[in-house]
């Protein structure tokens, strides 16, 4: 986390974005600093996409101001485009050219020469460990390998603000867990990075800033911690052998909730050791058994809930 | 510049990635050759007279065949513009710092110069299968440049519509109009022979007075004002298309 005083990598103020009558961007403002991790975090339709589609230049937008880079996002779309790079929900790879010589037409795109453009996709393709399968067709490649030569592609030409839209969607735990640290040493080379997601866990484990987007309005931004922070949600949950455990742990424990199909009890608890000590030693003294315990600290699902007053999609449906 | 230059080598590389659009390019105009030529040929002959043209059917329908060579070369570029944008590619393109046209500019090369390469084979056919032009070398030139020509226009058609579908298959009216167009022209059989609308049709559509100069220009035999009608069309649909994919390229691809 940076805490020095950075200049804006991201400024926008009161961006406003309808398609017809359906008013998708409410007057957002945001500020990314300069080397953070700033996630934007909605279910789907909430218009992340939409919002990187407008910092990206893609389309225009009806109200508000936008600076990327120190560039006015109206005025100069051309300085802002030298200065970011974009990887969207769906790769942009193409199919028809081999991994690397797809490298070498952004190289070729970015004016880089031929001796340098062919040293800088070779180095990519090292570290997104594409040499492999450098010389295949992209069309070949796995979900995995076409979404690590796209950011590869992006990176090309050295991008300060790099704009990722859900970029682990629909990746296996291992390209997730490889695209987080790709990710993570991006940030501390100095790069600012623009997540969306709809992943909580993802916002939480790469963001220095979040922001919960719903339904076109920001309805509350700061670090993962200060939204945890103060949201109901901690608890401790434990299963019983039969109903009459239950019981006697819903007497000895007093304010509980209770949910008899399950022989379950949620117990209210920051989740701590002397707390967690406290509960054990009560229902000893009780002589309940207990079958199972789990500790659930507030997560960002809990702060989504307590924000927006419904779930996450991500919690709705499973993609 | 370098931009387009960049477009048009990944263009290149494309084709020769995807050999089998060449193929069908060229594969389906040698297909009619032989059908024309071989099945229905000497029954259409009979019913053209000899004046149009040397007497042989095969230099008749050469001129109508390039044509759709032409046609089917622009219907890849159709499916291949659409394949680019739906396929996310021209939205990295866009949000990069690059002369914005370039995409278009490669794809429109890049389709003129395989559509001549492609008439040149079905040419190449036509002279095995009995082709006897007797075009002198401007006369030859000038067919070179007027296949070009047209290849271009229906190059800038293509990509418009390509930009405009949302898929693949919505390019297909634009390939049936492509194919269907030279049926009610010159291409295979003297309009005079069609029924009254038909014939009226054919005589104003844009395929007839390009196919009567083309097929003047090989056979050497007089092409009238069908020139200036072949010229002017050709440029009116370029002019269109370009105008028609710079307008669909700027519009925000809010979808």
């Amino acid at each position: 986390m940076t805490s020095a005083p950075s200049r804006s990598a991201i400024a926008v103020t009161g961006l406003r974005k309808s398609f017809g009558d359906k008013v998708v961007l409410d007057g957002i403002d945001l500020d990314v600093r300069e080397g953070t991790t700033f996630s934007l975090l909605g279910p789907n339709g909430a218009g992340k996409t939409t919002a990187v589609r407008i910092l990206s230049t893609l389309i225009g937008f009806d109200g508000g101001q936008a600076r990327i880079a120190g560039h006015d996002l109206a005025e100069e779309p051309d300085a802002v485009r030298a200065a970011i790079g974009v990887t969207g929900q769906f790769s942009a790879v193409d199919d028809l050219l081999t991994g690397e010589e797809n490298l070498v037409l952004m190289a070729d795109l970015h004016h880089l020469g031929r001796a340098e453009g062919g040293r800088r996709a070779a180095e990519l393709l090292d570290r997104f460990d594409l040499t492999e399968a450098a010389t295949k067709l992209a069309s070949t490649y796995s979900g995995g390998m076409r979404r690590r030569l796209d950011l590869a592609m992006t990176l090309v030409g050295d991008p300060r603000v790099i704009f990722l839209d859900e970029p682990t969607t629909g990746l296996d735990p291992r390209s997730r867990r490889m695209m987080w640290q790709t990710i993570r040493e991006l940030v501390a080379s100095g790069v600012t990075i623009f997540l969306t997601t709809q992943y909580l866990e993802e916002a939480d484990e790469l963001a220095d800033r979040i922001a919960v987007l719903d339904r076109g309005k920001l309805v509350a931004v700061g670090t993962p911690e200060e939204l945890k922070r103060g949201v109901p949600g901690g608890h401790v949950r434990l299963r019983f052998g039969d109903a009459a455990g239950l019981d006697a742990a819903a007497r000895a424990l007093g304010d509980v909730s209770r949910d008899d199909e399950a022989l379950t009890l949620q117990v209210p608890s920051d989740g701590g050791v002397p707390a967690l000590r406290a509960l054990l030693d009560r229902l000893e003294r009780a002589a309940i058994e207990v079958d199972e315990l789990s500790v659930h600290t507030p997560d960002l699902d809990d702060v989504f809930f307590a924000l927006t007053g419904h779930p996450s999609a991500a919690k709705e449906a499973v993609r | 510049m370098s931009d387009a230059v960049t477009m048009l080598r990944r263009n290149f590389r494309h084709t020769l990635r995807n050999p089998g659009s060449v193929i069908m390019t060229i594969g389906m105009p040698v297909v009619l050759l032989l059908l024309f030529v071989g099945v229905l040929g000497g029954a259409l002959n009979a019913g053209l007279g000899t004046a149009a043209h040397g007497g042989d059917y095969i230099d008749y329908v050469v001129a109508g065949v390039l044509l759709m060579t032409v046609g089917y070369g622009a219907s890849t570029t159709a499916m291949a513009v659409n394949r680019d944008m739906t396929s996310g590619i021209i939205a990295r393109f866009r949000t990069m710092a690059i002369s914005r046209a370039s995409v278009l500019t490669g794809h429109v090369i890049g389709s003129t110069a395989r559509t001549v390469f492609s008439t040149a084979l079905v040419v190449g056919v036509a002279l095995l299968l009995g082709f006897r032009p007797a075009a002198d070398p401007v006369r030859w030139l000038a067919a070179v440049g007027l296949v070009a020509l047209l290849a271009l226009a229906l190059s800038w058609l293509a990509v418009a519509v390509g930009l405009l579908a949302r898929t693949a298959e919505g390019t297909s009216p634009f390939v049936l109009v492509v194919q269907l167009l030279p049926f009610l022209s010159s291409a295979f059989v003297s309009p005079d022979s069609m029924s009254a609308p038909v014939r009226w049709f054919a005589a104003y559509e844009p395929f007839t007075p390009i196919i009567d100069t083309l097929r003047g220009l090989l056979l050497g035999t007089p092409i009238n004002d069908s020139g200036v009608a072949a010229l002017a069309w050709c440029v009116v649909l370029a002019l269109a298309g370009y105008l028609w994919a710079r307008a669909l390229f700027r519009r925000d691809p809010s979808r």
